[in-house]
């Protein structure tokens, strides 16, 4: 049995329209069938944060949502949020921070990041731990992540 | 690909909603998907059918008629945290949903994804029950109010049938002049809770004039500490008094699962009590 719909999306700026299999969540569907492989799943029941996208402007997990009903929505993932060449401030800060090790986490990080600085400019250290609490590494030990966080939060609230 | 095949139903209107749960079998209500989408990927849950209440209008929102919030079941956790009602009147709400997964689960979670999974350790059910909550429910044989005390059942079931969803759910702001407070402890902010404790605090000229408290995390479902309320009404609003409450929440039963056992949730539900009354106690004397 095969339970299946029609979907349009935005993904990244570019829509897509097609069918695809109501069980299907939107991290396998941006993996899989948009071949959108910089969303990661690690866990795949909302503790990782690693599938961590956009929609409609919103940090969610993408596991725990299914690719039907992100019908009709903006879907914003690790590779669209760069503007062409020049890299999102936080982009930026993790390259100068070392603040990745093997990846894996790399992409929820940053896109749970860029939304928390976005909606709370002038985030504090803690504040910036406690938005980065679910996501998970177990590279870096979070020093690097957490300066990385800080310094874009400075540099897109001016005060740097 | 992870949850075993069903069929996916997306009604747009209450009536098309009162249609499907009237008729079909072995159905699963989709709110914000942040407990059950886990339970499908992993296959916990296989329900042959899945109906999505994010696509039906009426659901969501929250109205204040100066007496009773009323918020619909599938108001966002994060738009129940950003609303200006919610944090003047009812800012305990607010204080709790902090604890609530991480912003990123909040955006996706609802207040009545959460009452409706009743996971013991969870802050919103023991919330609706700190302020007596009515919760509203709603199928094809019409509506039926359920009082909070009334709503858990058991462990994680919560008194409704397979033909009802819920629709909204009716907080009462204390009108008499309180403060609140909620703490918790788990080994990592975002994780369930061990133990949480919340409690709502009414202090005349150092006196304890009401008290409501509310402990989440020790046992199969959250419980007032009504025992505790009852004893403390009258006296000073003091850390004796407090160390009191602590004690009746000590005595209380828990639960013992693989990590924690029953003994350290009785002591963590002692301390809880403690710190949430002293915390609220803090909040009237920094007010007055």
């Amino acid at each position: 049995m095969q339970d299946k719909r029609q979907i349009s999306l935005n993904v990244n700026g570019k829509e897509y329209s097609g069918e695809i299999e109501t069980r299907v969540h939107l991290a396998d569907f941006l993996r899989v069938n948009l071949g959108l492989t910089g969303t990661h799943l690690g866990c795949e029941h909302g503790v990782c944060g690693a599938c961590t996208v956009w929609v409609d402007g919103q940090a969610v997990r993408a596991c725990l949502m299914l690719a039907v009903q992100a019908n009709g929505c903006d879907i914003l993932t690790i590779e669209g949020l760069a503007d062409g060449e020049v890299l999102h401030p936080l982009q930026k800060a993790f390259q100068e921070n070392h603040a990745l090790q093997c990846g894996f986490c790399t992409s929820g990080m940053i896109m749970s990041l860029a939304a928390y600085i976005r909606d709370n400019p002038g985030a504090s250290e803690r504040d910036i731990r406690t938005a980065i609490s679910g996501n998970l590494c177990r590279c870096t030990g979070y020093q690097p992540i957490v300066a990385a966080g800080l310094q874009a939060a400075q540099e897109m609230s001016g005060t740097k | 690909m992870k949850p075993a095949p069903f069929t996916y139903h997306d009604p747009v209107t209450i009536d098309e909603l009162n249609g499907l749960v009237g008729s079909l079998e072995d159905v699963k209500l989709l709110a914000g998907g942040q407990s059950l989408v886990p339970m499908l990927n992993m296959r916990y849950a296989q329900p042959d059918h899945v109906i999505d209440l994010n696509t039906v209008s009426g659901l969501d929102g929250i109205a204040d008629n100066g007496e009773i919030i009323t918020v619909g079941a599938m108001t966002r956790q994060a738009a129940l945290m950003n609303n200006e009602t919610v944090k003047q009147k009812i800012p305990v709400v607010c204080e709790a949903l902090y604890w609530v997964g991480h912003f990123q689960t909040r955006t996706r979670g609802t207040i009545g994804g959460s009452l409706c999974h009743l996971d013991p350790a969870a802050e919103l059910p023991a919330i609706a029950l700190l302020y007596d909550a009515a919760l509203t429910l709603s199928g094809p044989e019409g509506s039926r109010n359920v009082p909070m005390a009334d709503w858990p059942v058991a462990y994680m079931m919560p008194n409704m049938t397979e033909n009802e969803f819920l629709k909204e759910i009716t907080f009462s702001p204390w009108q008499v002049d309180h403060s609140h407070a909620f703490v918790e402890f788990s080994r990592r902010h975002g994780d369930f809770a061990i133990v949480a404790a919340g409690c709502l605090l009414a202090i005349d000229n150092g006196m304890v004039e009401r008290a409501a408290i509310v402990i989440a995390g020790a046992n199969q479902v959250p419980y007032r500490l009504t025992e505790a309320e009852q004893d403390i009404i009258g006296q000073p609003a003091s850390k004796e008094t407090f160390k009191a409450a602590a004690e009746v929440a000590r005595r209380q039963e828990a639960m013992s699962d693989a990590y924690v056992n029953a003994e350290y949730r009785q002591r963590l539900a002692g301390v809880m009590t403690e710190r949430a009354l002293s915390k609220a106690m803090e909040r009237n004397s920094a007010r007055d």
